[in-house]
């Protein structure tokens, strides 16, 4: 028995699985706690979702098994947001509307904004705040 | 102790002026004390950087083939004013595009407009100038669509009439709804408390009388070099002021020109505020002499000792009632969260503080390096004993109220 582990992942799903209850049976075949934070089908009808899900580190392996077999690509929800370095302008506008703390002043004496990756849930809102257009998503 | 700014500038020419950041002249006065850091120090240099809506770009396109004089002008969808001589607009950067949709769907996003076409041609990149106009003798053409860049314009000079606010604003939100505003986005119910000033590094925080900045004084103005040319709009030396005589609200202004051609992108940029519109950040950074010692009591001011007004932007802002929520410094500020009405409220800044200090930083190597000389100004700006105030719009309704 592992301990618990949890990921915040963003799910493809190719046009096939859409009418799959794929996080149904994460919740009830593999044990696991989903925190869905967005979910949208596309104009080309690929799905795409970003979850937290958490759980034994074991059936959290499982699970992820399981997604890799039917088909469904994912990768860390830290990779979707990208600050644009030279855009940024250290101002804070983001940090206010930022819910998991991922875009943070460090220090206070430089004032200078941080953008951690691994607290980012892929949310979004950061980027119609910021308005020198440094925050995008790249899915 | 005192020095002129002639003899100033010869220690600058034999590079040997000292100069430091009025960041870094608060540590140097509380070891040595005003008297002592008076003699030491020759400029003391200042920085801000922030959306500021009040600036625009005069351009000279040269004349097209056959003339136009241009009635209407458009560079890339955004509206310049063209009601100049044939081929002068003037491009104000907080207009957008005539087909954005604005608030229509609200908030809107406002991607693109006069800011951002002035961070383009200041970029080197090439837009689309569309014009049109009713034709004359003397200047036959009606239309015209073309491309240009900022090396092919004749003159191309920020010509900005507010700048650089002596102090601001911090806005709050004590509506139960989230509201859109140039000062950012606001969460209801005193979600967060939003700022936008430089502080101790800011430039009229540190001359809070302008007895050293006036019309004709060389600054750093987008990356490049620049004047005021004028108080700016709104300009109020009346305003209430400290104990150390720095203004507790929005006060002095500063107009200001300078040749787009030297700036950089870097510290000119089109701002996209969700909801609000578009403007223009820029980048100004004002040198002070240290011509005496008084002078260095206030360049040397502190974070702890600047305040600002907490302003409701739910209502008493829009509806112009006036009033203040507390009264806040920009140390509690810049700590990230302050104290009003018992609740501890979470800060943040529209001004980027480290965008201060570079700027405050470069302009203090170009004078180490002898390339930026001072200027003695010209004229003074109204000042303190002027009586001038910053009066809100006559209103007809209010007339009638008191015929």
């Amino acid at each position: 028995m592992t301990g618990t582990a949890s990921k915040n992942i963003i799910l493809h799903y190719p046009r096939k699985l859409i009418e799959q209850p794929v996080i149904s049976n994460l919740i009830k075949e593999y044990d696991l706690t989903v925190n869905i934070s967005r979910a949208r089908i596309g104009q080309d009808e690929e799905g795409t979702m970003v979850i937290e899900v958490s759980g034994a580190g074991d059936n959290l392996k499982a699970g992820l098994q399981y997604l890799k077999e039917i088909g469904v690509t994912f990768k860390p929800i830290s990779k979707i947001i990208k600050r644009i370095e030279e855009r940024c302008t250290h101002c804070s506008a983001c940090t206010v509307v930022c819910p998991s703390e991922a875009l943070v002043i460090g220090e206070r004496s430089s004032m200078e904004v941080q953008f951690i990756e691994d607290k980012c849930t892929g949310c979004g809102l950061c980027i119609p705040a910021c308005p020198y257009k440094a925050m995008e998503m790249h899915e | 102790m005192a020095r002129t700014i002639e003899e100033i500038n010869d220690r600058i020419r034999k590079k040997k002026a000292c100069v430091l950041t009025a960041e870094e002249i608060i540590p140097l006065v509380e070891e040595k004390g005003y008297e002592k850091a008076t003699r030491e120090v020759d400029v003391v240099t200042t920085g801000t950087f922030s959306p500021m809506c009040s600036s625009g770009a005069f351009l000279n396109f040269g004349h097209a083939k056959p003339r136009m004089k241009i009635q209407k002008a458009w560079l890339n969808g955004v509206a310049a004013y063209g009601g100049l001589a044939a081929c002068d607009v003037y491009i104000g950067a907080t207009e957008i595009p005539d087909n954005d949709p604005a608030n229509k769907i609200h908030p809107g996003r406002f991607s693109y407009g006069g800011g951002h076409v002035i961070e383009d041609l200041i970029a080197g990149r090439e837009l689309t100038l569309r014009a049109v106009s009713y034709g004359t003798d003397c200047y036959p053409r009606k239309e015209l669509s073309t491309k240009i860049r900022l090396k092919d314009l004749n003159q191309a000079y920020l010509a900005n009439p507010r700048n650089a606010y002596q102090n601001y604003n911090v806005a709050v939100n004590l509506s139960n709804r989230v509201i859109y505003t140039y000062l950012g986005i606001l969460q209801p119910k005193l979600g967060n408390a939003n700022y936008s000033s430089a502080g101790q590094l800011s430039p009229l925080m540190n001359d809070p009388y302008l007895r050293t900045i006036g019309i004709g004084t060389r600054i750093f103005l987008g990356g490049g070099i620049g004047y005021v040319f004028w108080e700016g709009t709104q300009h109020n030396p009346t305003a209430p002021r400290s104990d150390r005589g720095v203004p507790l609200e929005g006060a002095g202004t500063l107009a200001l020109t300078g040749d787009m051609k030297g700036m950089s992108d870097r510290y000119i940029r089109g701002v996209s505020m969700l909801g609000y519109g578009v403007s223009l950040a820029v980048g100004i950074g004002v040198p002070i002499p240290i011509i005496d010692e008084e002078m260095m009591r206030f360049v040397s001011v502190r974070d702890e000792d600047l305040y600002a007004p907490v302003v409701d932007y739910s209502k008493a802002y829009p509806e112009r009632e006036g009033g203040t929520v507390a009264r806040v410094s920009y140390k509690e500020l810049k700590s990230g969260t302050v104290t009003i009405k018992g609740k501890s409220i979470v800060t943040s800044s529209l001004s980027s503080y480290p965008m201060a200090v570079e700027i405050a930083e470069t302009l203090k190597d170009w004078i180490e390096k002898g390339s930026f000389l001072l200027t003695e100004k010209v004229a003074s700006l109204p000042d303190a004993d002027s009586g001038q105030t910053f009066k809100p719009m006559r209103m007809e309704s209010d007339d009638e109220v008191r015929a």
